[in-house]
């Protein structure tokens, strides 16, 4: 057996791939904020058009987002290794168990399979939306500042995005800093930093992405 | 003070189990928890019942034996106690107490509230020892350990594997108890010989048992009776790591 099986057989190697692919994309959401932030420039969408062109053209970039792809695929599936071990490991269930006087409601099973499942089924949304036409259609039927427009000026479809970055939030609350806490990075010292960062990623990046279906929606 | 009790009846491993309903009756405030149990058995004796099996031993929190689910805690309300430290006045008189033994794949339920916890044994017999003879005791400058981490080991070997980490966890993991024993031993210069093989063999045989691992919410630190901080399973993951990759 080599040393990769060896370490994906344990239950603690899954959870440091959970932890590498997931810090992972959490770097990939900064990227994708910052560029989609032209959304807001008052030009017609001409620069946004032009970073979304060099995104989608760039061979550096499609490479990595081969590598993104593969991130998020083993982040989906070690994730759910571990939650079926998990899941097994408690045949019967307590008749009073107050787990919730000691964690927090992001922290929780129900919470993190919830948003977990929810984010995914989002980014298959999402996919399909944008990714999609940018990338497998022969010509694209639009720019992609008037694709990300007309995509927003559904309610519905708008109100789903703020609801999904809402459980995304959730979920990074949570998982950002268990990633730390896995890859064995937290202690007691460097707690504030990471709780600091944290707060970039659970609260401010979600928050700027939710903004542009409500731009789009209200203001545009 | 008088109590409703609500408590885990089960003959034996195979049989299925169930809730009986007591009533306990003058009840000193200042009793332990298993004191009212043991008021309690005395009365079930005293009718001719079978009275209720619950492990204990030190009844001062220091030796692990005993350990209960109290009102869906483990060990009952409050913190960095051991049941036999949670005191009848912390409940209301009248009150209906529900008790319930650890529930764990790996802790099978021999009897009533009494588990099966070999399973922590065996994770210890796989590498939670160092081989070198001890011999008779040193004097005490001939290894130095620096006091930061004398401190922080003496923190996690007051682990007295209750197995209350399990028991609170969402998904009976027992990376604190592992992590406790494993941060104990690599932070002693006796003991950094053989961590690397120490971590891979405890983890290996804590998956076997059938525990399962951290979501990292952090419910064992807050349920431990001796306050081992979840900063040892970091640990506990950052050894596993170099072991790994070295």
């Amino acid at each position: 057996m080599n040393k990769f099986t060896a370490l994906y057989r344990s239950s603690v190697g899954k959870k440091i791939i959970m932890s590498l692919s997931g810090l992972f994309l959490c770097t990939f959401l900064v990227v994708h904020v910052v560029i989609n932030l032209f959304l807001f420039k008052q030009d017609g969408g001409e620069t946004y058009n032009r970073y979304s062109e060099f995104m989608s053209s760039n061979p550096f970039i499609r490479t990595i987002e081969i590598v993104l792809f593969a991130g998020l695929i083993a982040h989906v599936i070690s994730g759910t290794l571990v939650w079926l071990k998990n899941r097994a490991s408690r045949p019967v269930a307590y008749e009073m168990y107050q787990l919730k006087d000691n964690t927090t409601f992001t922290s929780r099973t129900p919470m993190l399979t919830a948003s977990a499942s929810l984010v995914g089924f989002f980014l298959v949304i999402h996919l399909r939306t944008f990714w999609v036409p940018n990338r497998f259609w022969e010509t694209a039927p639009q720019s992609n500042y008037d694709l990300v427009a007309a995509a927003f000026s559904d309610p519905v479809y708008s109100l789903f995005y703020i609801v999904a970055l809402v459980f995304l939030a959730f979920h990074l609350r949570h998982g950002f800093q268990s990633g730390f806490q896995t890859l064995g990075l937290s202690d007691k010292q460097y707690k504030w930093l990471i709780d600091s960062v944290a707060v970039i990623f659970w609260l401010f990046i979600p928050l700027m992405f939710a903004a542009m279906p409500a731009y789009f929606l209200w203001f545009k | 003070m008088d109590f409703k009790l609500k408590i885990w009846r089960q003959k034996n491993r195979d049989d299925r189990g169930r809730f009986v309903d007591y009533e306990v009756k003058n009840v000193s405030p200042d009793a332990s928890f298993l004191e009212m149990l043991d008021i309690l058995n005395v009365d079930l004796v005293k009718r001719g019942e079978e009275p209720v099996a619950f492990d204990h031993d030190c009844r001062e929190g220091i030796c692990g034996s005993c350990g209960l689910v109290v009102n869906g805690r483990s060990h009952g309300p409050g913190r960095g106690i051991a049941t036999c430290e949670l005191r009848m006045r912390g409940f209301k008189g009248g009150e209906t107490i529900v008790a319930e033994p650890w529930r764990a794949k790996s802790f099978p339920i021999l009897k009533d509230l009494i588990v099966d916890r070999t399973a922590l044994d065996r994770i210890i017999a796989a590498g939670g020892y160092i081989s070198s003879k001890t011999g008779a005791v040193p004097e005490a400058n001939s290894i130095q350990v620096p006091k930061p981490a004398a401190e922080e080991a003496m923190d996690a070997a007051s682990c007295i594997g209750c197995g209350a980490c399990v028991a609170a966890c969402p998904n009976s993991s027992a990376m604190l108890f592992v992590a406790a024993k494993v941060s104990h031993l690599a932070l002693l210069p006796q003991g950094k010989v053989e961590r690397k093989e120490r971590v891979l063999k405890m983890i290996e045989q804590m998956d076997k048992e059938g525990f399962g691992n951290c979501s990292n919410n952090y419910a064992c630190e807050a349920e431990c009776p001796k306050k081992i901080s979840v900063t040892h399973i970091a640990r506990l993951n950052r050894e596993f790591i170099l072991a790994e990759i070295s």
